[in-house]
């Protein structure tokens, strides 16, 4: 087996492991092919650590003598240090986990080795298929329909296999769409309002070039859409600028003479490294041990994460006043129309659609905006906060997209019905993780890696009773209105949650969130009594009065 | 009324400072003790209230087409904006709101005028809810330690102090008058919070005269006795929360602080809160970024950062922590004082006491505190808050802190405290508000003097009455955070200190979460009570019918039937079975459901009738679809021609006495 090859030293006595809000502890170090393991030697011999070499996002090593020290910074943002007594040890163990926590192949990962200790009740893989989402869509419209041009990824390859497109639009058109859209991504619809017919649809960039190139096919498809007369929004999420200098490597955007229909709003979002670069900078921040007040706010200030989070906002609930409020259809789309163009098309619908805000809703939103329209997560989650890689792909584009829905829970928090903890698991598990979910680029990758087959979905355990309801949200009233939040600076905050999760104890705030909990518990008890009572009663009542007829 | 030019004009526009929506006309009255604004919009003619007392700026701004604006800001952070039609009626509302808002004498302050109807005795009760020596002899003193000293009776020995202090034992009126001697404005060492658990005390003063190199051997003598009142320690701290450097400026002036080598067993600490000039500008500039209209993300968070507002709260906060660590932790007792020792002083003791006294975070203890630390010790209230017009330059917004500093630990400890951010939201605008007599004036002294008690209300009865709105529902006695010291975490916590946009944004309804997760539980909590008493009356009725059917009693049974059903109110059993009919039976039942005007379930929503509150400012709108509005504005997201709904503004009902002119 490959993983012996990396492991030199597969365990070391008397290592001190230091974490927060733990007192250190002495115990033994063990390394497997995938987690890094530290048992203490108390009687109860229990577990202390149990990491997982792929949530490990960068470490360092210093000596004091023969004291060896490895400080470990895991990609849900904890840092914990490791006393490694012998200089050989030590290095042995760190050059171990640096090959380990960064494999190669997908396929040596943990999610193909995990064998799962739980009964399946329902595949995740197979709860979310686009035809059981079109049988839903199907139900209040037949303007569209479910086409398997992509079925062989051929017409896009960062495309699902079944897309759902305007009905009026045959296959033809839209091979010939592809070839006119960045990397194949034709328009295809991402949600339908209800409510008054409106739709969202979302691309790539048109590839227009300098000389203006136009293909009729794509605009015959996005006014497809459009009712007579009505006009339609493009949201292009970078400034007219960027658009306008994409024309020169043959991307471009929509000019107005070739769709009259349609109105073009530039709302400008950043991308991979520049989001990275702010990840990194928040957390130092919210690292930093320093006592000043002032380096706190102007570090917040400088990381330019709440910024991100404003624009993103701002960009999705303008998308959702076009279409809720302005009765309007939408396109929207940036360069490639898989990171910040799904931002947008997913927040929009949370502030939309209630259904996005139940469990069930959001996994399915998560299914179809960011899994199945092609995020790529393993190029995007590759490394967390603490990289030192210069690669360019890492971003938290799906982090961001979290936090905003953070943000909007925080403003509506009767209007979910998941608790910020649902949140952090998908965040977690995006950038680490034993299941298969997260893995791959796109659906196309994780067909030819047979994820399906091979590893567990993330839904399979997160979907049964007894793990959903540590992620409900026990204000949770269904609310079957659009939620608009507030974008101003006063309304959006850091999230503590995830970002000073491991720098300040939370165990009042947990207390809070506990004795809320047994509020709402005592409440329904007492309904449940109360009911049975009344039944009770009224039953002795009937029979009374049937005794007393007779 | 003779400051007023004009009572009345019509066709005035209200612009809300931050959404530039469209304003209805209405008419504008000004009363003698309201600005007062009526929509004429039929259907609603929504009223916008104003106290004169609250008006801190008023700003007459360069004439448009449209009118002549009138920029009024006010000192609960509310900010409206009126267009007047004619420059002459403009005018002549900026003279007379000048002048109505700033009176010359107390007689002219809303609460001599204002007539809750309440009885002679009602009013009497009202002012013995929170007692001090009750409050004293809860603490344990008088005791072996500590004595009630009548040095100060007719307020002969220090003025601004109340005419009954605690003082150690040992300290004779000798050594309390040769101390006071020694103070700034006389303000000798006295008992502000003892801890009967260890003995160890919190006292406080002003600071010494010593200059370079004074010596007095009775204030020596004072501490001392301090020290010697509690036998389990050898030394006192000695806390002035002063930077240093202002205090050695104060030497210069022949005042100071203490020197360790004079003193015998003290240990002196310095605590660096800046002086009310600071903080008064520490302030404005926050306000300013406020009031930003749609600021980015860097403009909020540098202009917060400049304000240094935040590490200001934060210094008065490490203030009180060192002081409640010890005391709880060394159980060692601590003089505090800053200059004269009724600002920062102030701050510094009520923060410590609600650190170490769990009772302090109770509705009715939080009020004792404000009255022990705060009203009887002499802070400046009434030059603070500006309540009458004088010097601006002794305006500061010290008590702002201290309530401020009370929501950062509450945000930190959520269960710990009784009442919610509503209760010190209403507690800061009434300080300005003058509505109740327990604030104005400057001292015992002067309040005395102006037979305050006989003459206006207390605003504590007026709270406690209206306690059903000011609960923490999270708040359990018996909880963990409700008992003993609370410890604060220290090291690295800047972070934990947060904008308070509910304070110093509060009336931008649209910039708050919409669903109030406090509203929620307690109309959970009522249901719960009902609950209760529903469930024990069932199962009363059920034991009946079960002991009826035993004795087989029928006209007995169909008796006691219909008894209960009409003591239930349950008009028909048989469709009461679903929760969602318990909902519409039960009268008067609080619905929950926190989304005002959902169209889908009209059994859970929360009408603007049943969202009860005292103040409808804070809760009247909790609309979700309005929050489009807001976007729009905050925002401009070039989508041009977006909707704009309203967000009512009521008025404060409290205030609700509309006088006619």
């Amino acid at each position: 087996m490959e993983f012996a090859e990396l492991i030199k030293t597969p365990r070391a006595d008397n290592v001190v492991l230091h974490r927060p809000f733990y007192p250190a502890v002495e115990g033994t170090l063990c390394l497997t092919g995938h987690h890094l393991i530290l048992s203490s030697r108390r009687q109860d011999n229990a577990e202390e650590l149990w990491l997982l070499h792929s949530n490990i996002d960068s470490i360092e090593k210093r000596f004091v003598g023969s004291l060896g020290t490895i400080i470990i910074k895991c990609k849900d943002l904890r840092i914990i240090q490791l006393d490694i007594p012998g200089m050989e040890e030590c290095l042995n163990i760190a050059s171990s986990i640096e090959a380990l926590s960064t494999l190669d192949s997908v396929t040596l990962m943990y999610p193909f080795f995990y064998r799962p200790m739980f009964e399946v009740v329902e595949d995740g893989w197979r709860a979310f298929l686009p035809e059981r989402e079109f049988e839903h869509l199907s139900s209040v419209t037949n303007e569209w329909r479910l086409s398997y041009v992509n079925k062989d990824f051929s017409v896009c390859p960062s495309y699902p296999p079944a897309v759902t497109v305007p009905k009026s639009i045959d296959d033809e058109a839209l091979r010939r769409v592809a070839t006119f859209r960045h990397g194949g991504r034709f328009p295809v619809l991402s949600y339908y309002h209800k409510k008054n017919g409106m739709a969202m649809m979302r691309s790539s960039q048109p590839l227009t070039g300098t000389n203006g190139r136009r293909c009729k096919e794509d605009s015959a498809l996005i006014n497809a859409t459009l009712r007579a007369g009505k006009r339609g929004y493009i949201i292009d999420t970078r400034s007219l600028n960027v658009a306008q200098q994409a024309r020169a490597k043959g991307g471009g955007f929509e000019q107005e003479v070739q769709y009259p229909q349609w109105r073009r709003i530039h709302k400008s979002i950043e991308r991979y490294n520049i989001l990275q670069e702010s990840l990194i900078k928040l957390v130092e921040a919210c690292n930093d041990q320093s006592h000043n007040m002032d380096r706190w706010l102007s570090k917040l200030e400088a990381s330019n994460w709440l910024t991100h989070i404003k624009e993103i906002l701002t960009a999705a609930c303008l998308a959702a006043q076009c279409i809720d409020r302005e009765g309007a259809s939408v396109l929207v789309h940036g360069t490639e129309g898989t990171d910040s163009t799904l931002q947008i098309t997913s927040l929009a619908q949370i502030i939309l659609d209630p259904r996005c805000r139940t469990i069930r809703g959001f996994e399915a939103l998560v299914e179809r905006e960011w899994l199945q329209a092609g995020h790529p997560f393993q190029q995007r989650c590759a490394q967390s906060a603490y990289s030192n890689s210069k690669q360019k792909w890492e971003s938290p584009v799906f982090f961001l997209f979290l936090d905003c829905v953070w943000q909007i829970l925080r403003q509506f928090p009767c209007s979910f019905e998941f608790n910020d903890q649902f949140l952090i698991l998908l965040f977690e598990h995006a950038y680490a993780s034993q299941f298969g979910t997260f893995l791959g680029n796109n659906e196309n990758e994780r067909c030819k890696l047979k994820l399906p087959q091979k590893t567990m979905s993330l839904w399979s355990w997160v979907n049964r009773p007894q793990e959903l309801s540590k992620f409900k949200n026990p204000l949770f009233e269904a609310n079957s209105l659009v939620i608009w939040p507030s974008v101003a600076p006063q309304s959006l905050q850091l999230w503590e949650g995830v970002f000073l999760r491991w720098s300040r104890s939370s165990k009042f705030l947990d207390e809070a969130y506990e004795e809320m909990n047994n509020i709402i518990e005592y409440n329904k008890e007492l309904q449940a009594k109360v009911n049975a009572l009344r039944r009770q009663l009224a039953e002795l009542e009937t029979d009374d009065g049937m005794q007393e007829s007779s | 009324m003779k400051y007023i030019g004009r009572t009345q004009v019509e066709n005035v526009r209200l612009i809300d400072h931050i959404s530039s929506k469209k304003a209805a006309p209405g008419t504008l009255y000004l009363t003698a003790t309201h600005v007062i604004f009526v929509e004429n919009v039929s259907e609603t003619r929504k009223e916008t209230w104003i106290l004169h007392s609250q008006i801190s700026s008023i700003e007459k701004q360069a004439t448009t087409a449209t009118g002549c604006p009138l920029l009024i800001r006010c000192k609960n952070f509310q900010i409206i904006q009126l267009i007047i039609p004619q420059e002459r009626d403009c005018h002549d509302v900026y003279i007379s709101l000048i002048r109505l808002a700033r009176p010359v004498k107390y007689e002219e302050l809303y609460c001599f005028s204002f007539n809750p109807k309440l009885d002679k005795e009602e009013r009497e009760q009202g002012w013995k809810l929170v007692g001090l020596n009750e409050e004293y002899n809860r603490m344990g003193v008088p005791n072996n330690y500590w004595q009630i000293s009548d040095v100060n009776r007719d307020y002969q020995v220090c003025d601004s102090y109340p005419n009954e202090v605690y003082v150690p034992k040992s300290a004779t009126a000798h050594i309390i008058v040769g101390s006071s001697k020694f103070r700034s404005r006389r303000r000798f060492p006295a008992l502000s919070y003892y801890c009967k658990d260890n003995n160890a005390s919190i006292c406080r003063s002003s600071q010494p005269l010593s200059g370079f190199s004074a010596r007095c051997l009775e204030d020596e003598q004072m501490l001392q006795a301090i020290r010697k009142a509690n036998p389990g320690s050898n030394f006192i701290y000695v806390v002035d929360t002063r930077p240093k450097l202002n205090a050695m400026a104060n030497r210069a002036a022949g005042k100071g602080y203490e020197s360790e080598d004079n003193y015998s067993n003290i240990k002196f600490q310095f605590i660096g809160i800046e002086n009310i000039h600071v903080m008064r500008n520490s302030l404005q500039k926050m306000l300013e970024v406020c009031e930003l209209r749609s600021p980015s993300m860097s403009d909020f968070l540098w202009g917060l950062e400049n304000s240094g507002w935040l590490k200001h709260i934060k210094a008065i906060m490490d203030a009180g922590i060192f002081i409640a660590k010890a005391v709880a932790e060394e159980g060692v007792s601590v003089l505090v004082h800053c200059s004269d020792g009724w600002d920062r002083t102030a701050q510094v003791c009520s923060v410590a006491s609600l650190l170490l006294d769990p009772f302090y975070r109770t509705m009715k203890g939080f009020m004792v505190l404000i009255e022990k630390d705060w009203v009887s010790f002499g802070h400046k209230f009434n030059h603070r808050y500006g309540n009458l017009d004088g010097d601006p330059k002794e305006i500061s917004p010290v008590m702002d802190q201290f309530i401020e500093c009370v929501w950062q630990l509450m945000e930190q400890f959520p269960c710990a405290f009784e009442f919610n951010e509503r209760f010190l939201i209403h507690i800061q605008h009434h300080i300005y508000s003058c509505q109740f007599g327990n604030f104005l004036c400057n001292s015992q002294k002067e309040r005395r003097e102006l037979k305050i008690q006989e003459r206006t209300y207390s605003l504590w009865a007026h709270l406690w009455k209206n306690r059903a709105d000011y609960m923490n529902p999270l708040y359990r006695a018996d909880h963990s955070q409700t008992q003993g010291t609370l410890r604060p975490q220290t090291a690295p916590c800047n972070f934990l200190y947060k904008f308070w946009s509910g304070m110093y944004n509060r009336f931008e309804k649209g910039i708050h979460p919409r669903q109030s997760v406090t509203d929620y539980l307690m109309a959970v909590k009522e249901e719960t009570q009902q609950l209760e008493e529903e469930l024990e009356v069932l199962e009363q009725r059920l034991a009946n019918l079960n002991k009826v059917q035993l004795y087989n009693g029928k006209e007995n049974s169909k008796q006691q039937d219909q008894n209960t059903h009409l003591g239930l109110s349950i008009a028909n059993n048989s469709i009461a079975n679903t929760p969602q009919d318990y909902v519409n039976n039960v009268k008067s039942f609080p619905s929950r459901s926190p989304s005002q005007g959902d169209e889908e379930d009209s059994a859970l929503i929360l009408t603007q009738d049943n969202l009860k509150s005292s103040d409808p400012d804070l809760s009247a709108n909790s609309d979700q679809e309005s929050g489009v509005e807001d976007l729009s504005c905050r925002s401009p997201s070039g989508g041009g021609c977006l909707p704009s709904e309203d967000s009512g503004k009521d008025p404060d009902s409290d205030e609700a006495v509309f006088l006619t002119i």
